[in-house]
């Protein structure tokens, strides 16, 4: 301890200092491997690759051999990407669709899901864990029986309403049908896990502030409107964080079905097709990645700007 | 046998290789046609290959070899199993398998192969081969052929080699695509396997009378129409057009390749319905079930389905002329085999296992418990071959010329990142061929130049 105070003391004079040192030699031992381990991770692992894929945007390679064997060519990717690959378009338009309808299906489902569990019924664990059961298996699960339900001769939809001989309904495989069957297996799945997030918001709100909201007179829905929903404001962001990402990383049950073609594009099936397989397109698989991220960027940055600025006013 | 000389020392310029490919393909035919002369013969030279194996280098290559197989699937699987016991029985190695499911095999094999691959795995001939073959990320077997090169046809050979002239493979089996059907389906409602188009058709409109499926046909995972668009292609412009579309990536966008899918869109009409959504699994079984007449399809996928008291009722027939000129020449016959890793931990005993493997007598033992394929050594009792397997035979040894299938004649980063999605949008818009091909030309355009 005496060696230590006097390191301290022989350090300049500058406050923020002082009060490091005043840590023992362990804890700062311990508080940078703390800082630095997740730092280098996250660096390592995240941002090297991130800018590794936007440098490799640029350039052709097979990924065979070593770096001089990769060829640069400006932004000939996206050029093509744009021009010349169609399954790029229906990609994008895809990723909304899953965005949207993230949105506006599972969030509000999940919501009136958790309020009515919340209400404290029968049975209500039980009905807890079934609704939340879809959320444990994997979307490669869920694409097996998505593929079990809509098969177009052997599915359970075509073979209940006798589509499955004569006049076959082809949900799988018809590109303007296939989309929608997906997203009501994922639909499924995402809801309960939406329901989850909000139970936990609901069972968060002070119960007092709804009794008093209760003896000023209010009904269920003004309750709710007014004391319950402000009152989950934090849930309601992680939520919103949580659909964009689910429907821009979906990728396992449309390559499960049908390796994501023929109607099934997503971003991520493209930058996978691109990149894995026995002939390797880095560059231009990379430039697919690319715009995924800066597509992933246009979401979450606007909400990092908001978390921040919350936490300079606290 | 005819081959020629100088192929070994044949410069690796694509000119010189798509010459060099033609006599290669043309020569199969004959070396094909040698191989069922010297049936006699072959017994004594695969018996030779036999002693090698139990003699001579013996002290070096011992213990483990591991064994990379994309045959996941039971049957394979088990056949496998059955191979690997009566290496251990002739060479003394123990053969460590490590199964991957195929299409995750191949999807995954660039990575395999930079990373800490087996020693042995199976492989593909023609582009495949060469693609691998030219990254440097297997080793020659020039040694393995030293032992090996009496059992095999020069067609096979020619194979089996890479550019520079080295060896990279041994073809283990192969088996045919072709139209495939149940003869007892055909028997009982009177129909006969057509040869031309016209009685394809006519066929196809007379099965559709009789209330079936004429054509089963399933495009989920692509294969029956990566076969079908190979066989419009070489019966529409010949085998040399087809193969120049595939390794070159030019001519997509002309009039012969919209010839093709003009011919395509007449069958149509009589393919099974939501096909889009089936498997071939599942195209094959309405076969099986006579719900559907016939099928293009090769046999290893098909003959997995026409098992046990059924096997022998897989019937098949060439796929129809549609041009005189062209005949019903070519045939698809994609060869499977075994190929060593780049720096395999135990070299002497890869070799020694594929010395083994390249003996008819170790195809005889795969063959016992897989019907599908057929072998790629000469002096295999055919005697013991299923009625499919004995047609299979024939039909190969009739063709003049041998496609491998688009996604191994063609680059790995053309076949299913383009070609896929381009077949399903034609089924999609079957209207719009033109704006589809000059989208495959302008990709295949940009994927050659950055690749070459």
């Amino acid at each position: 301890m005496t060696a230590m105070e006097g390191a301290a003391r022989s350090a300049p004079p500058v406050a923020k200092r002082r009060k490091l040192r005043q840590l023992s030699i362990r804890d700062r031992v311990v508080l940078s491997l703390m800082a630095g381990i997740p730092t280098l991770l996250t660096v390592g692992l995240v941002w090297v690759p991130a800018l590794a894929s936007v440098v490799l945007s640029f350039s052709t390679w097979t990924g065979f051999g070593d770096f001089s064997t990769i060829q640069w060519v400006g932004t000939e990717n996206y050029k093509n990407i744009f021009t010349i690959y169609p399954p790029f378009q229906p990609a994008i338009e895809h990723n909304l669709i899953w965005l949207a309808v993230f949105f506006c299906v599972p969030g509000p489902f999940g919501l009136f899901l958790a309020v009515q569990l919340d209400k404290q019924i029968r049975f209500s664990r039980i009905y807890q864990s079934v609704l939340f059961l879809p959320v444990v298996l994997s979307l490669a699960l869920v694409g097996f029986m998505t593929e079990l339900i809509f098969s177009p001769t052997q599915g359970l939809i075509n073979n209940l309403t006798g589509h499955a001989e004569h006049n076959v309904i082809d949900w799988l495989g018809n590109p303007s049908l296939n989309i929608w069957a997906v997203m009501v297996m994922a639909c499924w799945r995402q809801a309960g896990y939406v329901m989850i997030l909000f139970l936990a918001g609901l069972k968060s709100v002070d119960p007092s502030q709804k009794e008093a909201a209760a003896l000023d007179g209010a009904g269920g829905w003004q309750t709710f409107r007014h004391v319950v929903w402000p009152a989950m404001r934090p849930i309601n962001i992680v939520v919103l964080v949580i659909t964009v990402i689910e429907s821009l990383r979906a990728f396992d049950i449309v390559y499960v079905i049908n390796k994501g073609t023929n109607g099934l594009e997503l971003l991520s099936v493209l930058v996978t097709d691109n990149i894995i397989g026995a002939g390797s397109r880095i560059g231009f698989g990379s430039a697919l990645a690319t715009i995924l991220l800066v597509i992933s960027m246009i979401f979450i940055v606007p909400y990092l700007i908001s978390m921040f600025r919350k936490d300079e006013r606290a | 046998m005819t081959q020629s000389p100088t192929d070994d020392r044949l410069p690796a310029s694509s000119v010189f290789n798509s010459a060099r490919r033609t006599v290669d393909r043309r020569s199969i035919l004959r070396g094909a046609l040698f191989g069922v002369g010297s049936l006699a013969v072959a017994p004594l030279l695969a018996a030779c290959g036999g002693d090698d194996d139990s003699g001579g280098d013996s002290g070096s290559a011992t213990g483990t070899v591991t064994f990379g197989s994309n045959a996941a699937v039971p049957q394979p699987k088990g056949a496998y199993q059955t191979l690997f016991n009566s290496a251990k029985s002739a060479t003394g190695l123990t053969v460590k398998p490590n199964w991957v499911d195929h299409n995750t095999f191949q999807q995954n094999i660039s990575t395999y192969l930079q990373g800490n691959p087996d020693d042995v795995f199976n492989w593909f001939a023609g582009e495949r081969m060469q693609f691998f073959a030219g990254q440097g990320l297997v080793s020659d077997v020039d040694d393995v052929w030293k032992k090996i090169g009496p059992n095999y046809t020069d067609a096979m050979k020619a194979q089996s080699k890479g550019e520079d002239g080295h060896y990279y493979l041994v073809p283990f089996d192969y088996y045919p695509w072709a139209v495939f059907y149940s003869k007892s389906l055909f028997k009982s409602k009177g129909y006969e396997p057509p040869t031309t188009w016209d009685e394809y058709i006519a066929l196809a409109k007379k099965i559709k009378g009789d209330g079936l499926i004429p054509i089963a046909f399933t495009n989920k995972d692509g294969w029956p129409s990566m076969g079908t668009f190979d066989y419009l292609n070489m019966r529409i412009n010949g085998f040399q057009f087809h193969i120049d579309l595939m390794r070159k990536g030019e001519d997509w966008n002309s009039p012969k390749v919209k010839a093709v899918f003009d011919q395509w869109r007449e069958l149509i009409p009589y393919y099974s319905p939501g096909f889009a959504g089936l498997t071939w699994q599942e195209g094959a079984q309405q076969i099986l079930n006579q719900k559907a007449g016939m099928m293009v399809l090769g046999l290893d996928q098909i003959g997995t389905i026409f098992t046990g008291a059924k096997a022998d009722d897989l019937g098949f027939f060439a796929f129809p002329e549609i041009d005189p000129a062209n005949g019903q020449d070519a045939v698809e016959a994609p060869i499977d085999g075994m190929m060593v890793s780049k720096s395999p931990k135990n070299k002497a005993g890869a070799n020694k296992l594929l010395e083994y493997l390249g003996t008819a007598k170790a195809q005889q033992v795969w063959l016992g418990t897989n019907p599908a394929d057929i072998a790629t050594a000469t002096g295999v009792d055919e005697t013991k071959y299923t009625a499919p397997q004995k047609a299979a035979t024939k039909l190969i040894q009739g063709a003049k010329n041998l496609s491998q299938f688009m996604d191994r004649d063609t680059r790995p980063d053309f076949a299913d990142p383009v070609m896929l999605p381009a077949i399903q949008s034609f089924f999609n818009k079957p209207g719009d061929v033109s704006g589809i091909l000059s989208n495959v030309d302008k990709q295949a355009k940009s994927i050659w130049a950055a690749g070459s």
